[in-house]
């Protein structure tokens, strides 16, 4: 396996707070509206879909689709960018690992993984081939 | 209230300039001005209105406007990315129609070239920004956001590396007749997908050039414009827009040309068929594809086909396009390449382009530009203009 990008913490706010506390627990949550009943991301107070401001984090499948992904070759480690397709719905924008960079794929199902950040930044989800 | 025929460009420069390393950025965008006033005829005693963005130091247009010593009574600073000049023209058209200025100066510069700037390298583009915390992890720079959309026109539309490739050929056409232009080197077909992937599928000749420069332009009332001597460029449309990620219903598809396109021809009151010669914004090849089809030069999807067998070359195809070279091979300034889009267009327009791309009998012209990032989140601002 090839040396792997050190990922770069991210700047939580009190928005976002739980999203990150649960991820050091290891789980995904995604915010969703009880107005419209969708979900969206990334996760925000007011929903980006109806406006309401009656959303709330729920369990997500941690289960999705690449929607598009490019491998960046011109990098000290490899490594690629995706759109994931939620089996909730949205799709966010991540990274597909521990994959074959030559063959990876719209349409490949995958699943969420997780992978600690730089300076004890909270882990930060990823996908990898379900 | 239209801006049809409300204002006029009368001062366009393109600094010469691909590498600045004895310069500061603030002396660039003087410069620029003062070519843009010199082609204009005007000095900088007439300008009462000032335009720039993000690229311009110091906070808004404060700094700049104070370094050229500028007295001014309409002052605008919208930062849409490497488009925001494309909107600035229409909104000091917009200025000029309401009263609030009569001689507007834009301008643009940055020395990416000279400060090691590289596409390929992820960069914090707000840190407070709501969407930093969830997307620079992943390493997003520039050429994989705008590569992720050129994946999906592949995998919707069937859309192929060497159908992108002829967007890159057709610019290193008319690259071979600028002298300032960075790559002067007709390519073919392919070399463009023989150059190595920097993001797949984008491979380095998708790319555009990083650039030191600059550009301005004046932007004058009718009555101004006619009392100068240059030929009049006549603003008849314009349209902005921003496409996002839709809460998460993200399309990467399409642009916010599908929304600025429609507007500016509406107003222009032209149809695509019309328009004899574009300026597209070509950080990368993929943007003009979907710009292409988003501004209804041909069907969402058919981009590729319609970009084939040199059809953006002056002289040879239907749609000659960024007759300097553009991005691909000519000048990006400070990233942004919007200012460049339109300047080429006024000299197309003006019968002041190279001879060997001028286009004949150049009555109408449209300019486009994307701002920020295609993948993630852009700002989007089309321009008509026409000869009088």
């Amino acid at each position: 396996m090839a040396k792997e990008r050190s990922i770069p913490a991210p700047l939580t706010n009190p928005e976002t707070e739980p999203f990150w506390a649960a991820a050091r627990e290891g789980r995904f949550l995604i915010r969703a509206c009880t107005d419209c009943g969708k979900a969206h991301w990334y996760p925000r107070a007011i929903c980006p879909h109806c406006f309401s401001d009656k959303t709330e984090w729920k369990e997500g499948s941690g289960r999705g689709t690449i929607y598009s992904v490019s491998v960046m070759k011109r990098a000290p480690e490899v490594y690629a960018v995706a759109y994931v397709t939620l089996e909730e719905g949205p799709t966010m924008m991540t990274n597909i690992v521990d994959c074959d960079f030559d063959t990876v794929a719209i349409g490949q199902k995958v699943t969420v993984t997780w992978r600690p950040t730089k300076d004890d930044g909270p882990p930060y989800p990823q996908f990898k081939p379900a | 209230m239209s801006i049809k025929g409300k204002a006029y460009i009368a001062g366009a420069f393109e600094h010469p300039t691909r590498l600045a390393k004895d310069k500061s950025v603030a002396q660039l965008h003087a410069e620029s001005a003062l070519g843009a006033l010199r082609d204009a005829g005007l000095t900088r005693s007439d300008v009462d209105g000032y335009f720039c963005a993000g690229d311009a130091p110091g906070l808004g247009p404060l700094a700049m406007a104070d370094y050229m010593n500028l007295t001014l009574r309409h002052l605008d600073s919208t930062d849409v990315g490497g488009c925001s000049y494309l909107a600035h023209v229409a909104h000091a058209a917009e200025a000029i129609a309401a009263g609030k200025c009569s001689v507007a100066l834009i301008t643009l510069a940055g020395r990416p070239r000279s400060e090691g700037h590289s596409g390929a390298v992820p960069r914090v583009r707000g840190a407070d920004a709501p969407d930093t915390q969830w997307e620079f992890p992943t390493g997003i720079a520039t050429v994989n956001a705008y590569a992720m959309c050129a994946a999906r026109h592949m995998y919707e539309f069937g859309t192929t590396s060497e159908q992108l490739a002829w967007i890159k050929v057709a610019a290193s056409h008319h690259a071979q007749h600028n002298p300032h232009a960075m790559l002067r080197d007709v390519v073919t077909v392919e070399q463009v997908v023989e150059s190595p992937l920097i993001a797949t599928p984008l491979h380095r000749m998708d790319c555009c050039v990083v650039s030191d420069g600059g550009g301005a332009l004046i932007v004058t009332s009718p009555e101004i414009a006619r009392s100068l001597k240059r030929p009049l460029v006549k603003v008849i449309g314009a349209g902005e827009s921003m496409k996002g990620q839709m809460g998460g219903a993200v399309d990467l598809t399409y642009s916010a040309a599908v929304r600025s396109g429609p507007a500016a021809f509406a107003e222009a009151g032209v149809k695509p068929y019309d328009i004899k010669y574009a300026s597209i914004y070509d950080s990368f090849t993929i943007t003009v594809l979907m710009q292409l089809e988003d501004l209804g030069f041909c069907e969402k999807g058919q981009g590729g086909k319609f970009v084939s067998d040199g059809n953006l070359i002056s002289g040879v195809g239907k749609l000659p396009f960024n007759t300097d070279g553009g991005g691909l091979c000519n000048n990006h300034p400070a990233n942004r390449g919007g200012i460049t889009k339109v300047i080429e267009a006024v000299r197309q327009l003006r019968g002041e382009a190279h001879p060997a791309v001028q286009v004949k009998n150049c009555d109408v012209a449209l300019a486009h530009g994307t701002g920020g990032l295609l993948g993630s989140r852009h700002g989007g601002a089309t321009l008509i203009m026409e000869r009088e």
